[in-house]
């Protein structure tokens, strides 16, 4: 991958420039969904920016300069790792990766979760500890289907570069790894029936309950690039080809995404919120099961190629 | 600056998160504030959420003549709200105690503890008057701390 290429992913498409507005479509798409299932109307499409803009211009209560320190430095490298895992994505056919930066990917992609432990211990409040504490055990949980899941496709497609695997022929194991990262979607955004690391009116605001002002507006920020990086992750490899065209290849991969974040929204707003050893139970059980079984099919499929 | 200045008046107006404290009052006013987020009203149609935790909060909703027991709470969680803030009197308690008036457990009205932008009257007040009442603290918001990104009004 060329400097200017790479920066041209980490900048522009799909990096700070298309992530950031689509993040907020996409936060307010959530919003906007759950209120008219519920039967209200729901905020205008501008609303995540003006949150943004007004958490942005409040004066945040004085602390010590290392608690500052910690409070912009956990929210800003979450939005950097995902930023740097969106410029990854096989988005376009041409965007040659580099070897291994599937093993980078997963491993940007877990920075975000790890910040947002971190913040919740160090904040001290009783709710950002509890709220850390179900993000840590659920992290650990859907990890093990999502990482089966990737490596099975790896394993199917006999590589660890993003393009080939997005773009290798491989249906059975394809269609089962999908529906696994599917169903880690909901748990990874923290949406309805696992919102238990967030969950609200329980324990407040989780890990960023002590979280005020511009450290607030980061983390939203960082939450609604959380939704581009994943949608984006399964709508690259859901379709084993692209269309060719630069534009045709951004519109798809968008129009896919928004199809993602629909389908996970109605999921949130029909659900009521799981007890933890209830979401545990469910991926231990049912993903990790669909993982395993796509790993064997893509160890067997090799091993039929190999003579 | 002068833009931006415009868009951050802009933007408190359009999104105001409320922080509900009920200071020893008796459920009614609550049950009110709380019908406000209810299909019927759908405040977030303007950007108004109730949120957890007072550091989140633009708005201070307080129902309830401040009693001794609330008081300390009350006076923490003003002063964790980062600025700039607004304060709500909703219903007659912390506007004048209502019927609590000279008990000995009752430290308020409100504006003895507290600096108050709205008072909403009435036993309890209407949503209809709830959310008129938000809308003019709103308005108060956008006016405060008119030199945007730091400095206090």
């Amino acid at each position: 991958m060329s400097i200017g290429r790479s920066l041209l992913a980490l900048f522009v498409i799909p990096g700070l420039l298309y992530a950031v507005p689509m993040a907020w479509l996409m936060l307010w798409i959530e919003r906007k969904m759950r209120a008219r299932m519920q039967g209200r109307i729901g905020p205008f499409f501008y609303q995540p920016f003006f949150d943004f803009v007004k958490l942005m211009a409040k004066r945040p209560i004085p602390r010590s300069s290392f608690d500052t320190l910690w409070m912009i430095g956990l929210p800003a490298s979450a939005i950097g790792a995902l930023l740097a895992s969106l410029a990854l994505l096989p988005v376009f056919s041409t965007s040659s990766g580099f070897i291994g930066d599937l093993v980078l990917l997963i491993g940007l992609i877990e920075v975000p979760p790890l910040c947002a432990v971190l913040a919740g211990f160090a904040s001290r409040s009783i709710f950002g500890q509890v709220g850390a504490t179900r993000e840590a055990i659920l992290s650990i949980t859907y990890n093990l289907p999502f990482l089966t899941a990737i490596v099975a496709l790896a394993t199917s497609a006999r590589s660890i570069r993003l393009t080939d695997i997005a773009l290798a022929p491989s249906g059975a194991v394809r269609a089962l790894v999908v529906v696994t990262l599917l169903l880690c979607l909901p748990v990874k955004l923290r949406v309805n029936p696992f919102s238990l690391s967030n969950a609200e009116q329980e324990i407040y605001a989780g890990p960023t309950t002590e979280f005020d002002g511009p450290r607030l507006a980061l983390w939203e920020l960082a939450h609604g690039l959380e939704w581009v990086v994943l949608t984006g992750i399964v709508a690259c490899i859901a379709l084993p080809f692209r269309i060719g065209s630069g534009i045709a290849d951004i519109a798809f991969f968008t129009l896919l995404s928004l199809i993602l974040v629909i389908m996970v929204t109605m999921i949130g707003a029909a659900t009521a919120r799981l007890k933890i050893s209830q979401a545990i139970n469910f991926y231990l059980k049912w993903s990790i099961g669909m993982a395993i079984l796509a790993f064997i099919i893509a160890v067997l499929g090799g091993v039929a190629l190999i003579p | 600056m002068k833009t931006l200045n415009k868009l951050v008046s802009i933007a408190r107006k359009r999104s105001p998160w409320l922080f509900h404290l009920n200071a020893g009052g008796c459920n009614g006013c609550d049950i009110e504030l709380v019908v406000c987020l209810s299909p019927r009203y759908d405040v977030e149609q303007v950007g108004i959420l109730l949120v957890g935790s007072p550091r989140h909060a633009d708005i201070l909703c307080v129902t309830g003549p401040v009693t001794h027991g609330t008081r300390a709470a009350l006076e923490a969680i003003y002063n964790q709200m980062p600025g700039p803030k607004a304060v709500v009197a909703i219903g007659s308690c912390p506007a004048s105690c209502d019927v609590f008036a000279g008990s000995p457990a009752i430290e308020g009205p409100l504006d003895r503890i507290v600096p108050v932008d709205v008072y909403i009257p009435g036993c309890p007040p209407r949503p209809h008057d709830i959310i008129n009442g938000v809308a003019r603290a709103v308005t108060i918001l956008a006016g405060k701390g008119k030199d945007t990104l730091n400095k206090d009004e």
